[in-house]
């Protein structure tokens, strides 16, 4: 054993743990981009609000208890909008419901993002009739769109971590205006690699 | 006392009233006019012999391009003491769409006539509270007559609430589809 502590403290360089981030060795420090570094603090800790409509939620708490463990992904459901990140739509969203809906996504703090759970919510599913929206589409962002009726609990880890590499790859702390945003901002960025390269 | 011998004893007592009646698989049911509707219903609840002391639902049927009256409304009633279950429609024509309302004698049928007023406007005279109670209040026409719209567009009968929610989506999404 003495060895071994010799080995890992004769290491004085920063190791790469992740691309673009590093940890220095004997201290408790990391060194990486904070973009990167929020992103994957953001990413690792998705609080869904606990709301389901419908069948599908029976599906959503499924995945939620022991067999498939959402607690692994950093998943843990919180009771109250103010707290959550993520808003599940697990459901046939009526049109009676949909004010009351998009009220609770006003209510959860920024960065927040929207799961579109089974065909009822992405579509309005089999449900074409006068108390049925049409998809959540229509009165909120979506993120993720996961079909099915219900979609599996496998199906719905998927888009949990679709969601996840959404926010991996996302440039800046999302707002109302979120999309305009980013495009700008991309714009700018490409813009002031072209002058660098033709500096260059 | 059977099923038959029920509905017999009834048309005795309401000549009048009874239109019809019809059995079909030891199932009996009985078309009335609505004027009496309280006093046929009054009658089955409290005569010993009979005693339909529950009742089990209260709903409508509409029969547009059928029929004139266009609607039935329809009172399942059962009889815990003695077993007997027995239907009982009064016909509602769509001009003076009301029946007098029965929620003194189950109280019970207060939700029941709300929901049918909600679904097919039938205004229950003399209910306490007649709201609505599945759609929204300010939601306008009956979604169960059958000249309501069946499919997801509404177009001007769309409810105005939803309307204002999708455009401020739209709004808060911008130009970007």
């Amino acid at each position: 054993m003495p060895g071994l502590i010799k080995i890992f403290d004769s290491n004085k360089e920063p190791i790469e743990i992740e691309d673009g981030i590093k940890i220095v060795p004997g201290c408790s420090t990391i060194i990486g981009s904070l973009n990167k570094i929020a992103s994957w603090g953001r990413r690792s800790s998705l609080w869904p609000l606990t709301f389901g409509l419908a069948c599908c939620a029976i599906e959503m708490m499924a995945t939620g208890a022991s067999h498939y463990d959402l607690d692994r992904f950093g998943v843990i459901f919180r009771a109250t909008p103010r707290q959550a990140d993520v808003m599940i739509i697990a459901g046939t969203v009526t049109k009676k419901m949909a004010p009351i809906i998009v009220n609770l996504y006003h209510q959860m703090p920024e960065p927040r993002y929207v799961i579109a759970m089974g065909s009822c919510a992405c579509s309005g599913g089999i449900f074409n009739t006068y108390s049925t929206v049409q998809g959540v589409g229509e009165i909120l962002p979506v993120d993720v769109y996961i079909p099915g009726c219900p979609p599996r609990p496998e199906a719905l880890i998927e888009g949990i971590l679709k969601l996840q590499q959404k926010i991996e790859n996302e440039l800046c702390h999302k707002s109302e205006n979120f999309s305009r945003e980013n495009s700008q901002i991309e714009e700018r960025n490409e813009s002031h690699r072209d002058s660098e390269e033709a500096k260059r | 006392m059977n099923l038959i011998e029920i509905v017999k004893k009834l048309r005795d007592k309401f000549p009048h009233e009874v239109l019809w009646f019809r059995c079909f698989r030891e199932e009996c049911d009985v078309t009335v006019k609505k004027d009496n509707i309280r006093e046929i219903l009054i009658y089955l609840k409290n005569t010993p012999t009979l005693e339909f002391n529950y009742l089990i639902d209260l709903t409508a049927v509409d029969y547009l391009g059928f029929r004139e009256p266009r609607f039935d409304v329809v009172y399942h009633l059962m009889s815990i003491k003695y077993r007997h279950r027995l239907r009982i429609k009064a016909q509602v024509p769509e001009q003076a769409c009301s029946i007098p309302s029965i929620c003194d004698i189950w109280r019970t049928a207060e939700w029941f006539e709300r929901e049918c007023f909600d679904m097919f406007g039938i205004e229950f005279k003399g209910h306490p509270d007649l709201r609505r109670i599945l759609m929204p209040e300010d939601w306008e026409g009956f979604p169960l007559r059958k000249d309501y719209p069946v499919f997801s567009d509404l177009a001007e009968k769309e409810w105005l609430t939803f309307i204002e929610l999708k455009q401020k989506a739209k709004e808060l999404r911008g130009n970007n589809d």
